[in-house]
């Protein structure tokens, strides 16, 4: 029996439209906006002035901070200003302009296809390769890898898993990379696993992914120590803590961090950084972002340069078609809905999802039939109905924190599910920042 | 330029809706339906057209010139009320009867607390109950035409669980009943004594799976309540095969397959986590037995449901569902 985790879920019909598009490599820009905040953690500190001239992997910005990153420069030119500039939420955040001109990369960087199996690393050495070349988890929480590649000294790693699960509709990115690069991605699990000491790996993909999981498994023959898994297809099982279960069947506390089960969990996304990083001596400048919506008259799946706006993403793919109504960076469960298209792709993005105005609206909210349906489906095994009612409420923190508000994933299965049409998480998302506040100012025992 | 849509997370939405749930449970109900109509004719049809239009009309009247809100009889869900409440009558019963349960279904246990989602009673078998203690006569007198089916002639007019309850209390023994005689293939395809809804087993058991596999329900409050029964009653039948019904009998027999499947999952007065339907789902069991074998009404199913409805809130309250990441004990 396929594996898949033991708690909630729920089946959104997956519409992965662009699964056959091959990766296109994204023609070449005129300007480039590089975000200082392209990682969980503080902004990076940036380290050239207007009029520097750059080239394509250059640092252009130091971490400003233990959770923070290098970030590179993803095209060669002149910095044509330091300042904030608008993301995708409005948002001003500071960004590193860079004029293009041509196309010269730094020296040591390979951009030959030959691939490169020997590992003469030490773990140190992969670590820090890792952090210098500006690794984030590419899974959508940007979380620096070279951090999760290093864990607190208490705690064991005892195995790596890949995530190959794309549970999010629409998306075909890691689909694509899996198919393309198998080799690139094991080997980067082979260097991963080498840093974290351990000799268990896993690749867990869902079964809605039949190519995927041939090449990877065909690819896997070479690395005895990696397993390639096969997931039933259920949401969310990217997320981290539903992934380890269904793998390893073994539950994050909680409270407590995945690695308390032993197991580290990394993006194949990630995973192919990481090969080019420690392999290449390349940084992480480009990443591989899908195009797609049933609006769209053609569905792409694009290696695009870090720093390139979403506009011209959109104009490159055949412009924004008329009936669009809602343009989403990621997937239509957790995706974030774009307020700024001019904002410019970061090194977590990986979709844009043009959706209808009918493919999104919401539903007229009805009165609560207590059908427990939420309940069902949520995943970490809490009571959204009680959740949104004590929220509705207002002042009511300590029984939020009493019903483990804390421990919510933000998946939105909850909100999906209710036949009610009631947008459960939008209240519960807020009260859990408000829980999660009082819970941080509490003096540490 | 597009005018674009920003809002939170998720930006998808399933497919059901209440509407779809509630259409799915008139569906389910349709074989009872259809067997209460073949068996008993155009008294059965008016009865439930009565049931579902008095249902619908009162929601509607209370909503458009009571509370003076937004309408929602739309929902279906007033409908699925006025079903339940006709398969709860005999079938011969009077279109009026009907009414005045739908009345105080939808007007009293329904309105009152607020409408969807707010009653604690199971509406339909609050309009049940009500007509059972103000019109017992007419509740308790079941259609006998008997030519087709004349097990239950020598109690004419009775239901068999009655017709036991009626021979005990004369000092009989089961032996002597006949109700024994109603044999097992019977009961379950087709049982000509009871209420509209509870004739014919196996058209309940197909309403059943077919909510099972929409999903619609889970197994567990039924499973529970057919279990329990068929445990505690069986105990009293090995005790004493003279004076109390055998299990089997006691499954399909009263309505408790109607009241297990349809009425005891109703979303709203059942509670929300597996450990609580089963506290639930055994509490219906238990009371149901021990009204049929010890009450003073032949049948304890409705009472059965309505006293566990009040349990509700105290089950969600202290059942809570396995979180993630919790030991197991």
């Amino acid at each position: 029996m396929k594996k898949t985790f033991r708690i909630g879920g729920v089946h959104p019909h997956d519409n992965k439209i662009s699964a056959e598009a091959a990766i296109e490599v994204f023609p070449a820009i005129e300007t480039a906006y590089v975000s200082m905040a392209q990682h969980l953690g503080a902004p990076a500190t940036p380290i050239v002035a207007v009029g520097d001239k750059v080239k394509v992997g250059q640092v252009i910005a130091e971490p400003a901070g233990f959770i923070s990153g290098f970030v590179h420069s993803p095209v060669s030119g002149t910095v044509k200003s330091v300042a904030p500039r608008a993301d995708i939420a409005g948002n001003l955040v500071p960004h590193i302009e860079i004029t293009v001109e041509g196309d010269e990369w730094m020296e040591g960087i390979d951009t030959s296809d030959t691939l490169v199996k020997e590992i003469p690393y030490t773990p140190e050495e992969i670590i820090d390769k890792v952090k210098k070349a500006g690794v984030v988890g590419l899974g959508g929480a940007s979380f620096p890898t070279h951090v999760k590649l290093a864990p607190p000294k208490d705690k064991k790693a005892e195995c790596l898993i890949l995530n190959g699960t794309e549970c999010e509709p629409y998306l075909t990115s890691d689909d694509r990379i899996m198919r393309e690069r198998p080799q690139e991605i094991l080997i980067g699990g082979a260097i991963m696993m080498k840093a974290l000491g351990v000799t268990r790996g896993y690749v867990g993909i869902e079964e809605n992914k039949p190519a995927a999981i041939a090449s990877m498994t065909a690819a896997a023959k070479d690395f005895p120590q990696i397993e390639v898994v096969t997931l039933k297809k259920r949401y969310p099982q990217g997320g981290e803590k539903q992934l380890i279960d269904a793998v390893i069947r073994r539950q994050v506390p909680s409270g407590g961090l995945p690695i308390e089960t032993g197991a580290v969990v990394q993006n194949v996304g990630t995973s192919l950084a990481v090969y080019e990083a420690v392999q290449k001596n390349k940084p992480l400048i480009d990443n591989v972002i899908t195009v797609t919506g049933s609006c769209l008259p053609v569905q792409h799946n694009y290696k695009v340069r870090i720093g390139t706006p979403m506009s011209k993403i959109l104009e490159v793919a055949g412009g924004l078609p008329e009936k669009a109504a809602k343009v989403i960076s990621g997937g239509p469960m957790m995706g974030r809905a774009i307020a700024n298209l001019d904002a410019a792709t970061v090194k977590a993005n990986g979709a844009i999802l043009v959706l209808t105005e009918a493919e999104t609206r919401r539903r007229p909210e009805s009165p609560c039939i207590r059908c427990s349906k939420c309940a069902s489906a949520c995943p970490m095994g809490l009571e959204p109905w009680l959740l949104n009612k004590l929220s509705r409420a207002g002042g009511r923190h300590a029984e939020l924190e009493q019903e483990r508000v804390y421990d919510c994933i933000e998946c939105g299965c909850c909100s999906f599910t209710c036949p009610a049409g009631i947008p459960l998480l939008d209240l519960i998302r807020i009260s859990k920042a408000e829980v999660m506040k009082i819970m941080r100012s509490r003096p540490k025992k | 330029m597009n005018k674009l849509i920003v809002s939170p997370s998720p930006h998808a939405h399933g497919r059901e809706s209440t509407q779809s749930i509630m259409r799915d449970v008139l569906i389910a109900l349709t074989p009872a339906m259809l067997v209460s109509v073949l068996a008993s004719g155009w008294s059965a049809f008016v009865l439930i057209v009565a049931g579902v239009a008095a249902c619908v009309l009162t929601e509607f009247l209370i909503q458009k010139y009571l509370v003076k809100g937004p309408v929602t009889v739309c929902d279906l869900s007033a409908a699925v009320t006025g079903c339940l409440l006709a398969l709860n009558l005999p079938p011969n019963a009077p279109w009026w009867l009907v009414v005045i349960g739908a009345v105080v279904a939808i007007g009293v246990a329904k309105m009152t607390f607020g409408g969807l989602g707010q009653n604690i009673f199971n509406p339909a078998l609050v309009g049940r109950v009500f007509l059972l203690v103000s019109f017992p006569v007419l509740m308790t007198t079941w259609s006998d035409d008997g030519s087709m089916f004349g097990i239950v002639d020598a109690f004419s007019g009775a239901t068999p669980l009655g017709a036991v309850k009626e021979g005990l209390k004369n000092g009989m023994t089961l032996s002597q009943l006949t109700a024994d005689d109603l044999t097992f293939s019977q009961q379950f395809f087709f049982n000509a004594g009871g209420s509209a809804g509870e004739l014919s087993a196996i058209a309940l058991i197909l309403g059943f799976i077919y909510l099972l596999c929409r999903r619609v329900i889970k197994a567990t409050i039924p499973v529970t309540i057919l279990c329990t029964v068929f445990v505690i009653s069986g105990i009293f039948w090995l005790a004493n095969p003279e004076k109390f019904t055998n299990p089997l009998f006691n499954l399909f027999t009263g309505g408790l397959l109607l009241g297990a499947i349809f009425m005891a999952t109703d979303y709203v007065t059942s509670p929300m986590t597996t450990k609580g339907q089963i506290i639930f789902g055994i509490g219906i069991g238990l009371i149901t037995v021990f009204v049929r074998y010890f009450g003073s009404y032949p049948e304890g199913v409705s009472f059965a449901i309505l006293i566990m409805n009040c349990t509700v809130p105290l089950l969600n309250k202290y059942c809570k569902p396995r979180r993630f990441g919790e030991v197991k004990k």
